[in-house]
């Protein structure tokens, strides 16, 4: 009770320097944990983030261009993939689903992507679940210009069932693009917090046929998606592709090329990591200072308790206390821009990717980022501690002149 | 036996020059339980420093100082800041009563460092020095003279056997100094402590019945007395 109550006056008795303290530790804390919950969550979203594929065959060139542009539907293809083909791997006893994707068409950014309608029926997005078109709506007619819009897509561009809208060519928005077909959007998905949410979904013919498209690529496709029969099947696939030919590029695993892609921004993730950790060290630094600068200010009153009994061990420890208490308050602080930070990064990185990260998800770094920077603002409390351990009782009783 | 012996007790102190000025030396000098005495203590008698060696704020070079039977100069630190806690109140010139804190825990504090909080009592205690309706008031917000009386209800909180007062009536003016010091007086004498007093305002001494001289007493004190 009485370190309780001594903290609690201080802190109430310096309460400009205790928020203003406790707020550098919110700021810095705060920061700490985006950072480190970001970090993580983005790694494991994005390499868990396969669309419910196991692979991806796409023109020859880099997997994790092939990867991004089919399964997150960012960057563009390398190249297309002749009907042929996507019929030769269709066939290939090793797969058990293939289904072409085309690309390379936008409204007003949003990405139009080309496919079939067992896009929808039969593939699995994550396990166990399909995709689903929200009520009063439906899946396209292969054959018609019909879209199906995402969740994502549909709720920034304000589109709904009945809307028609024109497709631009392009992959990127240019108002003088536009092209002449008229499509209609006959249903909305209904969220899968998957890049699909981002994507409008047209009829494979629709994006091959679209006036001003090459007429030599109207049966390519940019990419195939496959569903194997076994994990082990893709060793084959890979060989086959990969190795033995030199048309195409056989993305598989998908995990294993995003995981490249963050192993390659790996140093990216240790600066800011590095950045933050030290930001934390100047905020637990500026308790230390706060409170160090107050000490000559309580001169008299540490000398007070002294001469009322407390001991040297109960100084030290109230003033070690105090610096503990500043930096909880803090990190209560630091909670909220934590949830503040990850959901504005969640936002963007959704638009950006339709990858969604939940900002309430656990993470262990809510609990030991909160501890250590308790414990490190307690470890920089032991310096004014020992001032105020050191304190002559006799001097700061002496009255004032 | 006295509840406060002391013999051949000394204090010096070093001048920033680096000669040592002896502030005390006094040879010889007790004070009974429940017993009320007061010093007469001008400027430079060395008043302070004698109650602090007594409170064990300071320790002395040399002598003993027993209190209760417990030679003090013998206790480690932690030991002396006990027995103050326990045995010893102090009433302050200043008062030092701690501005951050209320009047009420400005006591419990008090008692916090000794046998513990008790907060019936410290509020009974703060009812008898009459203020009973400012528990939860802060220092500044009293007059000086009700300063004066959380002090001593402080000082009393502990249910010391020994109660020191430094100058305690020389911020009030006349009729605050003759009420205060009547409380003090009886607070002492309803709680069982000894008071030891020191003052240099002769009406105060006068009031007492025990008096003595902290000049003669300190040998230090007196002309080329201080000098080692």
């Amino acid at each position: 009770m009485t370190l309780w109550l001594l903290v609690r006056r201080s802190l109430r008795q310096h309460l400009l320097s205790t928020i203003v303290t406790a707020l550098a530790i919110a700021l810095a804390g705060g920061l700490l944990m985006s950072v480190w919950a970001v970090k993580r969550q983005a790694h494991d979203t994005f390499t868990g983030q396969t669309g419910g594929w196991d692979a991806v065959l796409g023109a020859r060139g880099s997997k994790l261009q092939i990867v991004l542009n089919s399964i997150f539907h960012l960057e563009a293809s390398p190249g297309n993939v002749p009907w042929a083909d996507y019929l030769d791997l269709a066939s290939n006893r090793a797969v058990s689903l293939a289904i072409p994707i085309a690309v390379g068409d936008n409204y007003r950014g949003y990405r139009l992507v080309g496919t079939l309608t067992n896009y929808f029926t039969q593939a699995d997005y994550a396990p166990g679940k399909k995709f689903a078109v929200a009520p009063g709506g439906d899946i396209f007619a292969d054959g018609y210009r019909e879209a199906v819009v995402g969740s994502f897509a549909a709720r920034r561009l304000g589109l709904k069932v009945g809307d028609e809208f024109h497709p631009y060519h392009g992959l990127n928005f240019d108002p003088n693009a536009q092209h002449q077909e008229t499509y209609k959007v006959v249903g909305i998905l209904e969220p899968s917090n998957t890049p699909a949410d981002r994507v409008i979904w047209i009829p494979l013919a629709g994006l091959q046929n679209m006036s001003g498209h090459d007429p030599n690529s109207a049966n390519d496709v940019s990419a195939v998606l496959v569903k194997l029969r076994t994990p082990v099947a893709g060793k084959s696939l890979e060989l086959l592709y990969n190795r033995q030919g030199n048309r195409f590029t056989f993305a598989w695993p998908i995990a294993e090329q995003v995981a490249y892609l963050f192993e390659r921004f790996g140093w990216f993730d240790q600066v800011l990591t590095l950045v933050a950790w030290l930001v934390a060290l100047v905020a637990t630094g500026s308790v230390l200072a706060s409170i160090y600068n107050s000490m000559s200010a309580r001169k008299r009153d540490l000398a007070i308790l002294r001469a009322l009994g407390a001991r040297r061990g109960t100084i030290f420890g109230a003033i070690v206390f105090e610096a503990a208490a500043i930096a909880a308050l803090g990190m209560l602080i630091g909670f909220v821009i934590y949830f503040t930070v990850v959901s504005v990064v969640a936002a963007v990185i959704r638009a950006q990717t339709g990858v969604v990260l939940n900002p309430f998800a656990w993470d262990a770094v809510l609990v030991w980022a909160p501890a250590a920077m308790i414990a490190l603002s307690a470890l920089a409390g032991i310096v004014p501690a020992i001032k105020a351990y050191r304190t002559n009782v006799a001097e700061g009783l002496a009255p004032e002149s | 036996m006295p509840l406060l012996e002391i013999s051949d007790l000394r204090k010096a102190f070093t001048a920033p020059d680096g000669t040592a000025h002896e502030v005390v030396r006094i040879a010889h000098f007790t004070l009974a339980a429940k017993a009320q005495l007061a010093l007469s203590g001008p400027s430079g008698t060395g008043k302070t420093t004698f109650l602090h060696l007594i409170a064990g704020i300071l320790t002395p070079d040399a002598g003993h100082l027993t209190l209760d039977g417990v030679e003090m100069s013998a206790l480690a630190e932690s030991a002396r800041d006990r027995l103050r806690a326990t045995s010893i109140g102090y009433i302050f010139q200043t008062f030092n009563l701690l501005q951050g804190f209320t009047v009420l825990e400005n006591v419990l504090l008090g008692m916090s460092f000794g046998p513990g909080a008790d907060r019936p009592h410290a509020e009974a205690l703060l009812r008898r020095v009459g203020l009973g309706d400012r528990l939860n008031h802060f220092p500044r917000q009293l007059s000086t003279g009700q300063q004066q009386r959380v002090a001593v209800a402080r000082a009393l909180a502990n249910r010391p056997k020994l109660v020191l007062a430094d100058e305690p009536t020389g911020n009030l003016d006349t009729a605050n100094a003759r009420a205060s010091l009547a409380l003090i007086r009886e607070a002492c004498t309803e709680n069982g402590a000894a008071l030891l007093l020191v003052s240099h305002d002769p009406a105060v001494l006068a009031s007492f019945e025990s008096h003595a001289s902290l000049a003669e007493l300190n040998a230090a004190s007196r002309p080329n007395g201080g000098a080692l």
